[in-house]
């Protein structure tokens, strides 16, 4: 980068097949395995361990277990407090999604290219968001048409709504439900992508700051370097709560499904 | 106006929207931080409105950050 580059910071997010591939194809799909397949499996793999090693049950927890359980713990309240005693059924799922959207942000943050391995963050594409949110939200439909059937239809008109105002109100409620899955998917993308683009960014200002000579070096590059290391702190903070927001509107929304209103 | 030019003042307007959102997620986290501090033993029952409160406000900023990226990137 003698040349001081275009700074490129959405190449990171570039899908590539790792091995395999170009004849890997399904009713014209390209099924290749590539590196965002790569680190689902991996943090998939990680969560395995992580809840494999806290199986033990001893009576007086070790380390990995207490940290097995808090995870657990947390999300067995969240789910009592929003949904209530009918929300029991429903934490294996919501912790599934919490951790594995937890570990994806967080593995795809770790600094692993200094090693020649690009982390890469699978929740930085809508694909793979959309698609978890379309799961909670297919078990949100399930869910309230097979309790109650097409009374369903009720969560759309609030309680106490007067008459006339029915065929106002019941639109407004009914695209604010279909857009869910849009917004929960949205959410988690773009709160990733951003980040990582951000950093990107601010690394871009680095090394061409330092490569056009010393003193931009100095005025430019420490600086944005400080900022860099100070917006990864904040990136760990956002990549867990974007996962607990995930789950905390996947739990509300089981509660509609639940409770209607 | 060349059509390129015009795509990136787009961009840039488009990022009002986030600063826009900053306004709202500050408002959410101060207006909780206020009430939290006078009534400390009510707070932690409403950490979890608390979120939704900033997943909405946050929601909006960064559909301002989307449709940047779409003008720079796709448009």
């Amino acid at each position: 980068m003698a040349e001081s580059g275009k700074i490129d910071p959405m190449h990171q997010f570039a899908i590539e097949p790792l091995f395999g591939t170009d004849h890997w194809s399904i009713g014209g799909f390209n099924i290749a395995f590539t590196n965002s397949a790569a680190w689902m499996l991996l943090s998939a793999v990680v969560l395995w361990i992580f809840v494999a090693g806290g199986l033990k049950r001893q009576l007086v927890p070790g380390r990995w277990q207490m940290a097995v359980e808090f995870f657990t713990g947390f999300i067995d309240k969240l789910m009592l407090e929003n949904v209530g005693a009918a929300g029991k059924k429903y934490v294996p799922y919501v912790f599934s999604l919490f951790m594995f959207i937890l570990l994806a942000n967080l593995l795809g943050l770790l600094p692993l290219g200094i090693v020649g391995v690009h982390p890469f963050t699978f929740t930085s594409h809508f694909t793979v968001t959309g698609v978890l949110a379309i799961i909670s939200f297919s078990i949100v439909l399930m869910v309230g048409f097979w309790k109650h059937g097409l009374h369903f239809f009720s969560l759309f008109v609030p309680h106490g709504t007067p008459l006339p105002m029915i065929p106002v109100i019941f639109p407004i409620e009914l695209v604010s439900f279909l857009v869910r899955p849009f917004s929960l998917g949205l959410r988690l993308f773009v709160a990733m992508t951003a980040g990582h683009v951000l950093l990107k960014v601010l690394a871009g200002f680095v090394i061409n700051s330092t490569n056009a000579g010393a003193g931009y070096g100095v005025l430019v590059g420490v600086p944005s370097f400080v900022l860099m290391v100070g917006i990864s702190a904040l990136e760990m903070l956002v990549a867990v709560i974007q996962a607990y927001v995930f789950a905390l509107l996947t739990s509300l929304y089981i509660n509609d499904a639940e409770h209607l209103h | 106006m060349d059509a390129e030019a015009a795509k990136l003042i787009g961009a840039g307007l488009a990022a009002i929207g986030a600063g826009m959102a900053a306004l709202g997620v500050g408002n959410v986290f101060g207006s909780f931080l206020e009430s939290a501090l006078r009534n400390p033993s009510a707070a932690d029952g409403q950490q979890g409105r608390l979120f939704i409160g900033f997943a909405a406000a946050e929601l909006l900023g960064l559909l301002a950050f989307v449709v940047s990226m779409i003008l720079i990137f796709v448009a």
